[in-house]
């Protein structure tokens, strides 16, 4: 009984320790904050440098084809973390750039190659006879892709692209490892002040959950809404 | 209207067409027949573009097509096409589908599309279908909102490539009907078929394709009731 006790007080100290002496929640709500927001930022970015560089490989032949399978084949065949290092230590270093601000470039131009791969397959199973349809009405290659074919991939691929994005989530996890203060990072900093991880580390997991849970079931109404129209 | 000059088309080793002549005036409908295989489809394909020529001529309207490449869009305008699975566009409503080229390509403004689009739709008969979406749609009606949606660019030749094979039989006489009344307006149509009934009725002029050529051509009359050549004769005895 003394045992259990014991037990209790001990959790409800680290509890306190971790989240409420000091106001130390802060630390994974400003976490949070920033996971959220460099998660949609990159998303963004990512979905229109997917759609480019797609339709650059799509083309076929000539430079900017060969630039899409050039960028896709190192982005897929390096760690996502090598690649923050690269950007931040390497390419921006003397940019002067905020550390979340290097962060979101570089989480989208790893999101980009994903979802360029994930639009191209998407383009790829539209029929071929939308775009004889649309060329036949005298409407140029790019009309015919941007009011006809791009609408039909995005929407075939949107699962795919939704799942992307909750994987994206996932990684912006090593942000911290060039400084930026994310809800991985925000867990660590509260650590160092307690000596103890079980209360923030588990915090900070459950909050990862909720997000990819909620984002994967508002996913799903998406899709259940969209599949209403057809 | 049309002036084909020794046009030859090769996919690879295969030489599908291999020297067409053909001339079509103003307002005439012609129906191309034949075997499967026979090239009807890309010779169609051909007199707008969707296949580049391997060879030859075609004159559209007294313009080259062929030695026009560059204004590719401005020339398919001239020639809208059917085909036999509609291909409509399944994101848009049937009303955004007959109005996108007139509002992209023409750049005409939402109010004068929607009206032409509207006037389209009654003339296919299916204005109360204007806000569906095509998988709403039977296969007949599909077909019809294509035929709108290639009118309403206004093209001076409406080429059709198989209108109704991919219909069940009780639709076909909707969209043959629609034809017929396009016929009449004075449309100038080349429609390939295997309705021997509506060619035989509607056409002023019927191609035989086969061999790669059009092995024989004459008034549906003599196509039908007289064939002059052997292959001619086999083809019809097998689909009439
Ligand atoms: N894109 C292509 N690539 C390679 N071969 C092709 C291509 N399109 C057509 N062909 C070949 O060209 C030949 C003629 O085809 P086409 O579709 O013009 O015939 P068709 O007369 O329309 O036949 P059907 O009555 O079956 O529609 C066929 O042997 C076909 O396999
Ligand atoms: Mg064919």
């Amino acid at each position: 009984m003394d045992g259990y006790n014991e037990f209790v007080k001990e959790f409800a100290n680290k509890i306190f320790q971790a989240l409420i002496k000091d106001d130390r929640f802060t630390y994974l709500v400003k976490g949070l904050r920033m996971s959220i927001g460099i998660t949609l930022a990159a998303a963004f970015l990512g979905i229109f440098l997917g759609l480019l560089v797609a339709i650059c490989k799509l083309r076929g032949k000539g430079v900017l084809a060969a630039l899409a399978n050039g960028y896709i084949t190192i982005i897929r065949g390096t760690p996502t973390v090598v690649q923050l290092t690269v950007i931040y230590f390497v390419i921006l270093s003397h940019s002067g750039l905020p550390d979340f601000v290097v962060a979101t470039i570089a989480f989208a131009i790893n999101s980009g190659a994903y979802v360029a791969e994930i639009i191209r397959a998407g383009i790829t199973a539209v029929d071929r006879g939308q775009m004889e349809a649309g060329r036949s009405l005298g409407l140029s290659y790019s009309h015919t892709m941007r009011y006809i074919i791009i609408p039909q991939a995005l929407k075939n691929v949107l699962p795919a692209l939704g799942n992307e994005f909750i994987v994206l989530l996932k990684e912006t996890s090593v942000a911290g490892y060039i400084g930026t203060q994310d809800l991985n990072k925000g867990g660590l900093q509260v650590a160092s002040i307690t000596y103890d991880f079980m209360v923030p580390a588990l915090c900070a997991a459950y909050l990862y959950l909720m997000l990819t849970t909620s984002m994967a079931s508002g996913l799903n109404r998406l899709e259940r809404r969209m599949h209403r129209s057809d | 209207m049309i002036k084909v000059n020794n046009l030859h088309k090769c996919f690879g080793a295969l030489e599908v067409l291999k020297g067409i002549d053909a001339s079509i005036s103003k307002g005439e409908v012609v129906c191309v027949i034949g075997p499967s295989g026979s090239g009807k489809s890309t010779f169609l394909r051909c007199l707008n573009l969707l296949e580049e020529p391997t060879k030859g001529e075609i004159f559209l309207d007294g313009i080259s097509i062929t030695d026009h490449k560059k204004d590719i869009d401005k020339l398919r305008q001239k020639a809208g096409m059917v085909f036999q699975q509609f291909n409509l566009f399944p994101n848009l409503t049937v009303i955004e589908n007959i109005m996108l080229a007139p509002r992209k390509v023409l750049r005409m403004s939402e109010a004068d599309a929607r009206k032409r689009a509207e006037d389209l739709l009654t003339r296919v008969n299916l204005s109360e279908k204007a806000d569906q979406y095509p998988n709403r749609l039977s296969g007949g009606q599909k077909q019809r909102v294509a035929i709108a949606r290639a009118l309403a660019m206004n093209p001076q030749v409406m080429l059709f490539d198989e209108p109704t094979s991919a219909l069940d039989p009780e639709m076909v006489g909707e969209v043959l009907e629609v034809m017929k009344d396009l016929a009449k307006s004075g449309m100038t149509m080349v429609v390939v078929t295997h309705e021997m009934g509506f060619a035989r009725e509607v056409a002023d002029r019927v191609f035989y394709m086969d061999e790669g050529v059009i092995y024989e051509e004459g008034t549906p009359e003599q196509i039908f009731r007289n064939p002059q050549k052997t292959r001619t004769r086999e083809f019809l005895s097998k689909v009439l």
